[in-house]
């Protein structure tokens, strides 16, 4: 057993905002700086040109990259030979985001859903935490804006439908979003599950290294294909026509129900930010 | 090669913009998003007066992040406008011309900005920190208790942005794509 201090945890996530909100990683500035060699529309390589500059230009003053900084998603593996001290690790993690968003001049964007009435403080933040071998704990900071968040879609198809119907839905996600959620996109699919399994698949698969491709090689196979076909739809960088709207697309999948076949689709927009650390 | 527009915009200057013009928007504009709209709308349907005039003004859709200290305002880039659809015909009839956000607009909103000579610029959604530098000045005139969806007066500088709809029907979110479409 190994124990770890919950103040390392909210200094690890207080960490993990601060860059992610403000840095955004090498593999989505490659993957941006490429498609401007390529892209054949003028307002397309002027949108990219203009996003390369501003992600240069928020590392190097250390100010958000996107006025969105998100929903502080975290995905946090835990060692089940860990144990916490000093205090409760929810209340510590909620501590880091809440101490990440203030000191980073980053906006307050968390409200309760009915009434309308703002958290001020970016909080609760959205955990999802699974317990693993060791006695390590990984984070992952995510922070999500809600452009794309919004453009994100579940779909329950019936078996029948079958590997076309997963890939025509993916397709048609990204046609009905057009330029809403700041494209160039990364898609975030999951495949199989149950209805809400599928989405955290959807979201996981986002924090993946952009561009990289799935181990399971039938599932790289559709993650470059559909790439093809969705910057085939000409939606291009924020929907003024192109022919880059994805950047990345990321599946992940597991089994499901003999009656089912749930396809989620987690839109994510260009500032597709995530940052991990190991504690 | 970009024109150079100023806000509040004059008529002559309006008529001459087309759907594709890169522009560099200079002078006076407001935000206001979600709930600030909400909110100017709920005043029109009880008849009572707006926060301030505007005819003839251009609404930004956008809630920005805190200045950080010596700046004067921070990242302060588009959000997605057809959640305000809902409200944009009803400004646009009380004489607002121009609405600069991200993204497709409904046909509502297209035959107001039609019916009134409007324009709809987009600027580039996710780049926050670089329109940031064209902002010199920023101050809450209403609904302060919003926080980062209040109504904001900004003073901008060359503020990129595309002509997305014009006053005649050109729409660039339909004709960008469809050049590009395989």
């Amino acid at each position: 057993m190994r124990e770890i201090d919950v103040a390392r945890v909210e200094e690890t996530v207080y960490g993990l905002f601060l860059s992610a909100c403000c840095e955004i990683g090498d593999d989505v500035l490659t993957l941006l700086e490429q498609r401007l060699e390529t892209e054949e529309s003028p307002f397309g390589r002027e949108v990219l040109r203009q996003l390369i500059e501003n992600d240069r230009l928020a590392a190097s003053r250390h100010m958000p990259i996107c006025q969105d900084t998100g929903m502080a998603v975290i995905f946090m593996e835990v060692g089940q030979d860990v144990h916490f001290a000093g205090g409760d690790v929810n209340e510590a993690i909620e501590r880091g985001v809440r101490r990440a968003y203030h000191d980073g001049c980053f906006r307050a964007s968390v409200l309760t859903p009915l009434t309308r009435i703002n958290t001020k403080d970016n909080t609760p933040a959205i955990v999802h935490m699974r317990i693993v071998p060791g006695e390590t704990v990984t984070l992952t900071a995510a922070p999500k804006g809600f452009g794309s968040e919004n453009m994100s879609r579940l779909w329950m198809l019936t078996p029948s439908q079958g590997i076309e119907g997963v890939r025509d839905c993916i397709v048609e996600t990204v046609r009905l979003a057009g330029g809403n959620p700041c494209p160039p996109v990364v898609v975030g699919v999951g495949i199989g599950g149950t209805a809400e399994c599928a989405m955290l698949m959807a979201k996981h698969s986002l924090t993946r290294e952009c561009g990289t491709h799935s181990e399971d090689p039938m599932l790289a196979q559709m993650e470059t294909e559909l790439l093809a076909r969705i910057n085939d739809l000409g939606i291009g960088p924020q929907g003024l026509g192109g022919r880059t709207t994805a950047l990345a697309v990321h599946i992940e999948q597991m089994p499901t129900h003999i009656a089912g076949l749930p396809v989620a689709v987690n839109m994510q927009c260009h500032a597709a930010r995530h940052k991990t650390a190991t504690i | 090669m970009s024109k150079r527009i100023h806000a509040p915009l004059v008529a002559q200057e309006l008529e001459t913009l087309r759907a594709g013009d890169s522009v560099l928007l200079s002078g006076t504009i407001y935000t206001g998003r979600d709930a600030a709209h909400k909110r100017l709308c709920a005043l029109v349907a009880e008849g009572k007066p707006l926060p301030s005039d505007i005819r003839g003004q251009v609404i930004y859709y956008a809630g920005p992040c805190p200045a950080k200290p010596g700046d004067a305002i921070g990242s302060c880039g588009p959000t997605t406008s057809y959640r305000m659809d809902a409200y944009a015909p009803t400004l646009c009839d009380l004489g607002l011309i121009g609405m600069i956000g991200k993204g497709q607009r409904s046909p509502a909103v297209i035959d107001a900005i039609r019916r009134n000579g409007g324009v709809y610029f987009a600027a580039t959604g996710g780049a926050g920190a670089l329109i940031a530098g064209s902002v010199k000045a920023a101050r809450v005139i209403a609904f302060e208790d919003l926080g980062t969806e209040a109504i904001r007066e900004l003073q901008v500088e060359d503020l990129p942005l595309i002509v997305a709809i014009d006053s005649e029907g050109g729409n660039l979110y339909e004709e960008g794509p469809a050049r590009y479409r395989r």
